[in-house]
């Protein structure tokens, strides 16, 4: 990206000042070293989004920006429903709340050593990954209502996992709001019989070693020492999400003229959040929340099983669980006075701050954890929220390192077979049902994970707590 | 003869572009360029054939209508297309897709297609009156 552009406020902070029919400023949040890097696209898309009606404060873009559809992944934007704000199923994305939990099993490295290739092997076969996969469990009509309804908390109830585990989903594991007869039959069909996968692409399910920590005090509350193993999954609302993204974007492209909605890109489909479509939107997207929230803990459930076979000393308590690409109803502060905004996080985590009533009372001294995505050659990183974060972008962080690379360019760079051999050689055993899929998926294919995480830390978006690293790493 | 269809770069997805000398044709392109960021579509056998139609408000949306309308017959049924036939009439469309059950150790499919959008949407012809077909997929 063009520095010119922008104009700089502090080592990590830089501002597009409001021109045409931005109603407000943009403002990207990382080092000058990532905005060098960053697509124009980047500049164009938080730009776009600072003209969309009712938007308050900035459009804002975090330290892993890049190109997305309409909004930047890596953007946030917050609506004020007051003042004739909008939501946008492009500002949602595809995947909705695709996202990432934690979870701490009571082992160390020295305990999974005698068992690693076994244990690859195991959760590669009992977790359903990749293309034309499926679960175990078919959903019936009644069922995938109770299930857009309720959330984790529907899996709990139907035996996947313990009640202490919806403490630590945002939400407590339900999100209020889900109307699933907004949800279509067509996305109800597509997902009967995808519950408990993983999915593709970027999604992965990864057995990592903390490797070391940053804040000892804030480790401890959050149960982690170095030499711990940890296990990460990173999938979303599958098939169910995918589909109500798509009939949303279409609806919303298709009624914005109605609701005299100018958009400067079609992929920022949005309509206002006091109208019918904005209205079923919502709706139909707390559903698809409820939905990757019960993949998850139903994902979670066979991670379980598989480690009792293998390893019965293990206790899989979950950390925490967060969730990328949303939007949701929250209070911040606008101008000294409180709000209720529609916030919108795409490809961006929640990273409320020590104190929060919304992090769970045992992390609340500490702030919300915030679980962040690495390659599976490289590292993923455990951070917290902090105070500022609440007011820098509506308590939000950074979600993954970001891509560098099209996968059409990494394709070209890499055989899969080879990146397998290359992580086996560092102890990172990889299982996959495709080669091409890994090579797609190279570490080399995305941005440094440490940097985009140190700007976010020197940024007080997020402050980090503990490194970690992959040493089983299951890709769809 | 000439591939119809191509991938064009994006950097977190994946751009699919078809070519031909009707809208038709690049239509069926880009079908086959869909196909082939999961897999070879030389590599799907034509065993089963699956019929669908779409409407939209224009061309280009009905492009991404239609390519939807692929991504969920192949994620409900499980399947792969590698040959398309589709029919055109103002902004509707009919289709059929011939394909077969994704055979994970024989297609070893890359990645599984969430939806496609609306960046980079275009159909036009060029110079010489090709047709273009093209989107970015979400994968």
């Amino acid at each position: 990206m063009d520095l010119s552009l922008l104009k700089q406020r502090s080592p990590f902070e830089w501002h597009i000042s409001p021109r045409g029919k931005m109603r407000v400023p943009g403002v990207i949040y990382a080092t000058e070293g990532l905005i060098r890097d960053m697509d124009e696209k980047v500049y164009e898309q938080v730009t776009n989004v600072a003209t969309l009606p009712g938007i308050v404060q900035a459009s804002y873009a975090m330290p892993d920006a890049h190109w997305g559809y309409g909004f930047p992944i890596g953007g946030v934007a917050a609506f004020d429903p007051d003042v004739g704000g909008v939501v946008s199923a492009g500002g949602v994305g595809f995947d909705i709340s695709c996202g990432v939990r934690a979870l701490r099993t009571g082992l160390t490295v020295t305990d999974l050593q005698r068992v690693k290739e076994q244990l690859a092997e195991a959760l590669f076969h009992r977790v359903p990954a990749g293309v034309g996969s499926t679960g175990k469990l078919h959903l019936d009509r009644h069922e995938m209502e109770a299930m857009l309804a309720g959330g984790a908390q529907w899996a709990v109830g139907k035996g996947y996992g313990t009640q202490e585990d919806l403490t630590f989903i945002e939400e407590l594991g339900c999100m209020d709001g889900a109307k699933p007869d907004c949800v279509s039959e067509f996305a109800k069909k597509r997902q009967q019989d995808e519950m408990g996968t993983l999915g593709s692409g970027n999604h992965y399910l990864e057995v990592q070693q903390v490797v070391q920590v940053f804040d000892a005090e804030v480790a401890t509350i959050f149960g982690l020492r170095r030499g711990d193993i940890v296990v990460s999954i990173h999938c979303g609302s599958r098939g169910l999400g995918h589909q109500i993204g798509s009939e949303f974007l279409k609806r919303m492209a298709v009624s914005a003229a109605r609701y005299h909605i100018d958009l400067p890109d079609r992929e920022l489909a949005s309509a206002p959040i006091n109208s019918e479509v904005g209205q079923d939107y919502l709706g139909a997207m707390r559903a698809a929340i409820n939905c990757a929230l019960a993949n998850r803990q139903i994902v979670t459930h066979l991670v379980r099983e598989t480690f009792a076979d293998l390893l019965p000393q293990a206790t899989l308590s979950l950390l925490y669980d967060v969730s990328h690409n949303t939007c949701k109803v929250e209070e911040h502060v606008l101008d000294g006075i409180p709000a209720r905004l529609f916030v919108h996080r795409k490809g961006a985590t929640r990273a409320f701050g020590p104190g929060h009533p919304d992090v769970p009372h045992s992390l609340r001294a500490a702030g919300q954890p915030v679980l962040i995505g690495g390659t599976m050659g490289t590292a993923s990183y455990v951070l917290v929220g902090t105070e500022e974060s609440m007011s820098l972008a509506f308590g939000s962080a950074c979600h993954g390192a970001g891509r560098s690379m099209s996968r059409h360019q990494a394709l070209r760079q890499w055989h899969g077979r080879d990146v397998v051999k290359e992580l086996a050689a560092r102890g990172i055993l990889i299982r996959s049902p495709s080669f091409r899929g890994v090579a797609e998926e190279a570490p080399g294919a995305y941005k440094d994970v440490s940097e985009v995480v140190d700007a976010a830390n020197d940024t007080n978006l997020a402050r980090k707590v503990a490194r970690l690293e992959p040493l089983i790493c299951v890709k769809g | 003869m000439m591939q119809n269809w191509e991938h064009f770069p994006h950097k977190a997805d994946m751009g699919i572009r078809g070519i031909g000398p009707t809208r038709e044709a690049a239509f069926e392109g880009a079908a086959l360029a869909l196909t082939g960021v999961i897999t070879d579509p030389t590599e799907v056998i034509p065993a089963q054939k699956v019929s669908m139609t779409c409407q939209a408000p224009d061309d280009e949306l009905l492009l991404v209508d239609w390519l939807n309308a692929l991504v969920y017959e192949m994620a409900t049924r499980k399947m792969l297309f590698g040959r398309f036939e589709v029919h055109i009439n103002g902004h509707s469309l009919q289709a059929t897709a011939w394909g077969e059950p994704v055979e994970v150790t024989r297609h070893r499919p890359a990645v599984e297609v969430k939806g496609a959008t609306y960046t980079e949407l275009s159909l036009k012809q060029d110079e010489q009156g090709r047709w273009i077909a093209q989107c970015v997929v979400d994968v």
